[in-house]
């Protein structure tokens, strides 16, 4: 059985972790850009964010001050048993991390009206339904800077290898300096459309430059971060050859008459952290 | 590196040159979304502004909340962008400095050269990095805004690259 104030404690500490402590291949694709990087301005610009990661770390003080919306992926195993209402014990947990964590609480009840719920709730959440007994907890504190640069592009069903990479790089070349790259990112491809944008936003809890099973994603991933940094956007979007950290892609089946492409950035500190239950 | 006092006068301003990295120190206002749209409504009405901008400094910031014995929480810029419908109006009425991330319209390029001010972007991401080169911090208006409430900070050694100069020059 698994209690609700264990899934609230947990919910909180990885609200915390997520946020104070940078994902171990974001740093190290960090460091692997610094090595490779060629303007001098960029290095300087990576060292900083290598240094920020330690401060946060040691400190305790949040990565970014964008400790973001709070995005739970929760996977259910089909004979879990959970004691309590699991929606209700995720939103405690999150509202327990962005207090005692010190985050801050971005949330508005009202797309219009805008008044702050000042616990960072509701959380976002995602269920999954999965073979076995335990529940997947993975929380994914989201910027709001990059996610505004989101993109979906219902291509047609048609349109090929190609178009997909150009509408994919069309959505890096618009968020361009704005969603503090180097960029991580996350392709969804296939589904219907809310399912192609789920896809691109799951695909960034996937290890940095994680490999589809798929040999033509693969292709394509290695090409996108290619020709990604060749726009010499840059860290910070002040120049330079390192404008993206990694591809991830996610796809599914879809319709015959659409190629849902759906396209989710995350800027360089790449947040997210995951326990079973 | 090139370092730079706050309040920044007009003939600083000129001699900054788009790339150019510098460091920062001295006295600034915080203000974001929630702040511009306040300052616009006010200047639109007449009505007095809760602070000075002529001749200031702004920065787009909502920190993290400080612990106990903090300055400021985490404190890293947020897009600037969001702000550029705002900015014109303010840089008409005095606002010369603004620190922020990512690129500017051409609306903003345009004030920036005409009233001589200058757009600086300083460390996306960095807020740790950063809240350890801000020595004081004091809320001075719209506290009900919570992380967007106005703040006076200030600031130390603050790295910042010209991003937009006074001749209008862009890096971006």
């Amino acid at each position: 059985m698994i209690n609700s104030k264990t899934i609230s404690r947990t919910v909180k500490d990885l609200c915390i972790e997520a946020n104070l402590k940078l994902r171990p291949d974001v740093v190290k694709a960090l460091k692997s850009s610094l090595r490779k990087e060629t303007s001098s301005k960029g290095r300087n610009l990576l060292s900083i964010l290598l240094e920020n990661c330690s401060i946060a770390k040691n400190e305790r003080i949040p990565l970014c001050q964008d400790t973001g919306m709070t995005v739970v992926f929760a996977d259910v195993g089909q004979d879990a048993r959970i004691q309590g209402d699991l929606t209700s014990a995720i939103n405690k947990g999150v509202a327990a991390g962005y207090k005692q964590g010190f985050l801050r609480k971005s949330i508005v009840a009202d797309p219009l009206i805008r008044k702050n719920t000042e616990t960072n709730t509701p959380a976002m959440i995602y269920y999954d339904i999965v073979p076995g007994k335990k529940l997947k907890l993975t929380v994914l504190p989201k910027g709001f800077g990059s996610e505004n640069k989101s993109k979906l592009y219902m291509l047609n069903p048609t349109a090929g290898y190609d178009a997909v990479v150009n509408s994919i790089l069309k959505a890096v070349k618009e968020a361009g300096p704005d969603a503090c790259p180097p960029y991580v990112v996350g392709v969804g491809i296939g589904g219907d459309a809310a399912k192609a944008c789920y896809l691109a936003k799951k695909a960034l809890t996937k290890p940095v430059n994680f490999l589809s099973d798929k040999p033509h994603f693969r292709k394509m991933a290695k090409e996108l971060l290619a020709k990604g940094n060749k726009l010499n956007i840059g860290p910070l979007g002040a120049g330079g050859n390192t404008t993206l950290l990694g591809v991830n892609i996610l796809s599914m089946p879809t319709h015959i008459a659409g190629l849902p492409v759906a396209v989710n950035i995350s800027c360089h500190s790449l947040r997210s952290a995951h326990k079973s239950l | 590196m090139k370092t730079i006092q706050l309040p920044i006068d007009e003939k600083t301003i000129k001699t900054l040159k788009a790339g150019e990295m510098a460091l920062l120190s001295g006295k600034l206002i915080t203000g974001r979304d929630q702040a511009h749209l306040r300052f616009t409504e006010a200047l639109n009405k007449h009505k007095k502004l809760p602070v000075a901008i002529k001749g200031q400094t702004i920065y787009y910031v909502g920190p993290t909340p400080a612990k106990s014995g903090e300055v400021i929480g985490s404190c890293g810029p947020t897009t600037s962008r969001r702000m550029d419908a705002f900015s014109p109006l303010l840089i008409k009425n005095g606002l010369k400095t603004m620190i922020g991330k990512g690129g500017r319209s051409k609306e903003v390029i345009k004030a920036i050269k005409k009233h001589k001010g200058v757009y600086f972007i300083t460390i996306g991401g960095a807020g740790a990095y950063l809240a350890k080169r801000v020595k004081s911090a004091r809320i001075i208006a719209y506290p009900e805004l919570g992380p967007e409430a106005v703040s006076e900070l200030e600031i130390r050694d603050f790295p910042v690259i010209t991003a937009i100069d006074s001749r209008g020059k862009s890096i971006f």
